[in-house]
């Protein structure tokens, strides 16, 4: 009875109070559930379920991801369009550049890694400040020099740290070690990467198949590389037999063209993201 | 009351506040009395005014701008041209750096390091936006505001069909949200909120292609057609809050005549942010003329609308331009 007066006398008042008092409420879930859902990007950053290879000049994940406003504009300098933005499975990721090495990889086409000068945020530069976190392995022991500038003035890239290194993670594929060669386009008719070749067009990249090879013995990894002494094909001894093996060298940048060129369907040699020189 | 200072509060989720007897002006005394005794035929005023509107005359102009910067941008990259680089959060406009003012503020809590790029690039955008009108941003430039405004006409027509019911939240919970995506990019590092903004998802979308991040778009749409009307530009997106800030000083307002209206109501149900319209109801407005408040994204539409011309942009200083 008592509970009816008010609500009798003025039915109004109550009705607006109980609305209030379901905003509220309304608002309070609304909160909980946006905040809930943002964090959800949390999990594949903490799982790194995808280690991801960045653009050259990358800092390192954390600050990347941190510095990084998602923009894009790096994407749209470089000449062999090997840089791509993440979607929303990456988490807090999404928007992020990324290189797929084995899609197309960065081959410094745009001789002045472009993608650096593009970005607006120091995502990724040239030179790290001081202050922020730099593992020693991933610092290139000398400027590391562009075969493709090799003599010009200013012959190197102007990079410090790789973004990652190459490894023969699968020797059992390479055709060097087992003294094959290789026939026609590197990856077959299909593919669709592109690649600069200093000998057909200094300027224009041009897409892999239209650049058939015929190697008695395949030595693609270290024919292609683009930075000096990144790579070199020796004779190594395997259970007593003198065999032909690409070795990697610390002044490789890890930019992936090895990885991209490749024949065997699964790379014989990939490049690690964010790996740095060890001996 | 300080006018700035009472439309921050408004803007920040307070309740607008009844002006006190001694706020009314006397110019807007005379009109309110006049109105009282005044017995208008509102209904042959309407239509005598509608016959002489000029029809969604700012809303073709607006869409127009919107979609035009939104496929500049587009255009730019796919034909390489280079006018207007980037995305909505950064990009270079024939070499100037753009650079939004939330993202970037998120950036800087995130990263905790500004480079002198970034520190250009907001100056840029900050001069531009304190000119135009903080939250100009939303209605003129938004490509999400653009989808959410389509999505609004639906939930507005199924609510007329009694299909749904419209559901409010406290407007307050956008301030909250704001400080604690502020909180959330110092504490985790991450630019938490760019992970699910609209605005960002969407725009990237237009230029480098769709994704799975389209589904959540999508999901925020069907929350606001069949939920809560323009839920996520009302009550959650601080982007709306930075550039609201930025515009409570910005010369370009819409302006209301208390004279010419006849507090019909027609522009507080077309607009966004009506609680910015409070003074249009009858026996509100403390002065003859006022500017609307700074959460207002001077879309135009309670202009398109008013049938008595009661509501028009102006320019500080200037003279009326529309
Ligand atoms: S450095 Fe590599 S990824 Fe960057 S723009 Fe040049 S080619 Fe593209
Ligand atoms: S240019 Fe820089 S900020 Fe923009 S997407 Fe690339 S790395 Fe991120
Ligand atoms: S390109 Fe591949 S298969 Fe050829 S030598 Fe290099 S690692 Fe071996
Ligand atoms: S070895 Fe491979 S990853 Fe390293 S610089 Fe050469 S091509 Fe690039």
């Amino acid at each position: 009875m008592s509970d009816e007066k008010p609500r009798a006398s003025n039915p109004l008042i109550n009705k607006r109070k109980l609305e209030a008092r379901r905003k509220f409420l309304r608002s309070v879930v609304l909160g909980a559930a946006v905040l809930g859902i943002s964090s959800v990007g949390y999990i594949p950053v903490a799982r790194a379920w995808n280690v991801r290879m960045r653009p050259p000049g990358a800092l390192e994940e954390p600050d990347f991801l941190s510095s990084c406003i998602k923009c894009g504009q790096c994407v749209q300098v470089c000449p062999v369009a090997a840089i791509k933005l993440d979607d929303l499975d990456q988490g807090f990721g999404v928007g992020v550049p990324y290189i797929d090495s084995r899609t197309q990889a960065c081959d410094f086409s745009c001789d002045a890694v472009q993608c650096i000068l593009a970005c607006p945020t120091g995502a990724l530069v040239y030179k790290k400040p001081t202050f922020m976190p730099t593992r020693s392995e991933m610092v290139l022991p000398a400027p590391p020099i562009l075969l493709a500038k090799e003599k010009s003035p200013e012959p190197t890239l102007n990079l410090k740290e790789r973004s990652g290194l190459a490894v023969l993670v699968r020797p059992e594929k390479c055709l060097a070690r087992q003294g094959k060669g290789i026939k026609g386009a590197a990856r077959g008719q299909s593919f669709e990467g592109t690649m600069r070749f200093m000998e057909v067009d200094r300027w224009k990249p041009i897409p892999l198949r239209d650049h058939p090879y015929d190697l008695e013995l395949c030595d693609l990894c270290v024919r292609t590389c683009p930075i000096k002494n990144a790579i070199s094909m020796e004779i190594v001894k395997e259970n007593g037999v003198e065999i032909h093996s690409p070795v990697v060298h610390e002044a490789c940048v890890g930019c992936g063209v090895c990885e991209m060129v490749c024949p065997p369907d699964l790379a014989a040699i990939v490049v690690e993201a964010r790996k740095g020189w060890s001996v | 009351m300080n006018k700035y200072l009472e439309s921050v509060r408004v803007m920040l989720g307070g309740d607008p506040r009844k002006p006190g007897p001694v706020d009314y002006t006397e110019e807007a005394k005379t009109i309110h009395f006049y109105k009282k005794s005044e017995k208008h035929d509102f209904d042959a005023l309407k239509l005598e005014a509608r016959a002489h509107q000029k029809k969604k005359y700012w809303l073709k102009r607006r869409w127009i701008a919107l979609l035009s910067i939104n496929l500049l941008f587009t255009v730019s990259f796919w034909f390489d041209i280079q006018i207007l680089e980037g995305a909505l959060t950064a990009s270079r406009m024939l070499g100037f750096h753009l650079i939004d003012l939330n993202s970037a503020l998120q950036v800087m809590l995130a990263h905790k390091h500004i480079i002198v790029n970034l520190l250009i690039g907001t100056g840029t955008v900050f001069v531009l936006w304190l000119a135009l009108g903080g939250r100009t941003f939303c209605s003129w430039v938004c490509p999400y505001h653009f989808l959410a405004e389509n999505a609004e006409r639906l939930h507005v027509y199924l609510v007329e069909k009694k299909k749904i019911s419209d559901h409010a939240f406290h407007r307050g919970v956008r301030t909250v949200f704001w400080v604690l995506f502020a909180g959330m990019a110092w504490v985790t590092g991450y630019t938490v909120f760019e992970t699910i903004s609209p605005t960002g998802i969407v725009s990237r979308a237009l230029i480098y292609g769709p994704g799975l991040a389209l589904g959540w778009v999508t999901l925020l749409l069907l929350f606001e057609i069949f939920y809560s009307r323009r839920a996520w530009c009302r009550y959650v997106c601080p982007i709306g809050l930075t550039y609201g800030i930025v515009g409570v000083f910005s010369p370009l307002h819409v302006t209301y005549k208390l004279a010419n209206c006849h507090h019909e109501g027609e522009c507080r149900k077309v607009c966004e942010v009506p609680h910015v319209l409070e003074c249009v109801i009858k026996g509100r407005a403390p002065s003859a003329q006022l500017d609307i408040g700074a959460d207002c994204t001077r879309c135009g539409m309670c202009i398109d609308v008013c049938p008595s011309g009661a509501l028009s942009f102006e320019i500080k200083g200037l003279r009326k331009i529309m």
